[in-house]
């Protein structure tokens, strides 16, 4: 986005800095955020600040642009892979800060799938977003979610697929829970390309969620309306 | 006049991006997926088919799956005032469902099976491997010829290999499923696998249940 070669990071204002992380997040390039990142912490920035202002800010408008065609799947990978080196320094800062907790969410793609972009997108933009994220990584078999929902005390249960062959296990994983008598206890979301709302909706689910932004923003409303009901009850 | 004469196949680069248009005759139309193309013609011709005629939609679809349904229904619209009967050649190729219900709404009937990999392996064998195999790449004829358009650019591997384990990473192997005896392809396609990082195999399918569903109409 932006023609960097001669720009000293360390030399910009704290504005400035936050801007040019964004365009360095946009470009994919993962030294300069983690040098960025570095600058902002030795000025004193709190973990969550630079987490939210810069690297989150910045991957809303990589997520903006792609949803609206712009950018396309290899350079939002670039821009996560930048992410994630500024998210590695953060994590541990952010545990000590005390930064806002929003609620844990276990995650996974499902049992005979293996594609796990959508997943990872997803568990990082969470994780930006103040979730705690327990990444059960690829196929994923009805017991291994159920077990890690508890283990965990988790919220929110995520489950993806690419396959419209795989993508019925979701059915399977819902349908136990209630057989379980626990659906009620857990947020259930899942996303996919072949997945669509009316998919989510006859399975069960909470909701469906088209991409890693909207599964921020959906678990954010339905922790926040589940809170709500609790204080109500 | 014959269904070679009718129908005249363009160049792969063109099936994928534009597709083919129907020649107009026949009071059969087959509506194909462009990746399907030749496949679709050779049972024609050696069936002698000369009822059916062929249009293709641009094959690179294939990557868009959500551009797939409002193509067909544009297509139908667009033909089924010439034509007895429509079939349509896809899968649900990544429609989750949509393409079979607007098939439904439609009134045609379509390919059943999730892919083209499906049908011509069989779909029923295919689905009964699928548990096994979840961690097989497939490529067909057709995409071995243009694994570049398909695969490697609209991924990115042209310009950031370093992406490559983050999206083939969790595969081993790649199953080239040949719809004819080839060896040029054969030898394209263990070069995919190469790229891709990928254990190779090859495993001949002939035209499988494609071949039997364009016989019956």
């Amino acid at each position: 986005m932006a023609d960097d070669e001669d720009i000293i990071l360390s030399d910009l204002d704290d504005g400035e800095l936050v801007l040019q992380m964004h365009d360095d997040l946009y470009d994919g390039l993962k030294e300069e955020i983690e040098e960025s990142v570095n600058i902002l912490l030795e000025r004193d920035w709190a973990p969550y600040r630079v987490l939210t202002e810069a690297l989150v800010g910045g991957m809303k408008i990589v997520g903006d642009d792609f949803r609206d065609g712009i950018l396309f799947v290899p350079e939002v990978l670039l821009a996560a892979n930048a992410m994630k080196g500024g998210m590695a320094i953060l994590k541990p800062l952010l545990a000590e800060t005390g930064a806002p907790r929003m609620g844990k969410m276990v995650i996974g793609t499902v049992k005979g799938d293996i594609h796990d972009i959508g997943k990872n997108l997803v568990s990082m933009m969470m994780e930006g977003a103040g979730f705690d994220i327990v990444d059960l990584g690829i196929n994923n078999a009805v017991d291994k979610y159920i077990d890690a929902l508890k283990a965990e005390d988790a919220d929110i249960l995520g489950m993806s697929a690419l396959l419209t062959t795989t993508m019925p296990y979701m059915k399977v994983v819902i349908d136990t829970m209630i057989q379980m008598g626990i659906r009620d206890d857990y947020i259930v979301l899942v996303g996919g390309a072949p997945l669509n709302e009316e998919f989510g909706k006859a399975i069960g689910a909470d909701a469906y969620c088209r991409d890693a932004a909207v599964a921020v923003e959906t678990a954010k409303d339905l922790i926040a309306r589940k809170h709500n009901h609790m204080a109500a009850a | 006049m014959t269904a070679e004469n009718r129908i005249d196949l363009p160049g792969d680069s063109r099936l994928t991006h534009e597709g083919l248009s129907a020649s107009g005759e026949g009071p059969v139309l087959v509506l194909a997926c462009g990746a399907l193309a030749r496949e679709i013609l050779a049972v024609i011709r050696a069936n002698g088919l000369s009822h059916i005629d062929l249009q293709c939609l641009p094959a690179i679809l294939h990557n868009h799956p959500e551009k797939i349904v409002p193509a067909v229904e544009t297509a139908v619209a667009k033909m089924r005032g010439q034509y007895q009967k429509i079939f349509l050649a896809y899968g649900d190729c990544g429609t989750g469902g949509l393409l079979e219900a607007a098939a439904g709404r439609l009134g045609i009937e379509m390919m059943p099976g999730p892919h083209c990999y499906a049908f011509f392996e069989g779909t029923e064998e295919f689905l009964d491997r699928a548990g096994d195999e979840f961690t097989a790449f497939y490529l067909t004829d057709f995409l071995v010829r243009q694994f570049d358009a398909f695969v490697w650019k609209p991924l990115g591997l042209d310009r950031y290999p370093d992406l490559r384990e983050t999206y083939f990473g969790n595969y081993e192997k790649l199953v080239y499923q040949a719809q004819t005896d080839d060896p040029a392809l054969t030898k394209a396609a263990e070069d995919c696998a190469r790229r891709l990082g990928l254990t190779f195999e090859r495993r001949f399918t002939g035209y499988g249940d494609l071949a039997a569903e364009i016989r019956r109409l």
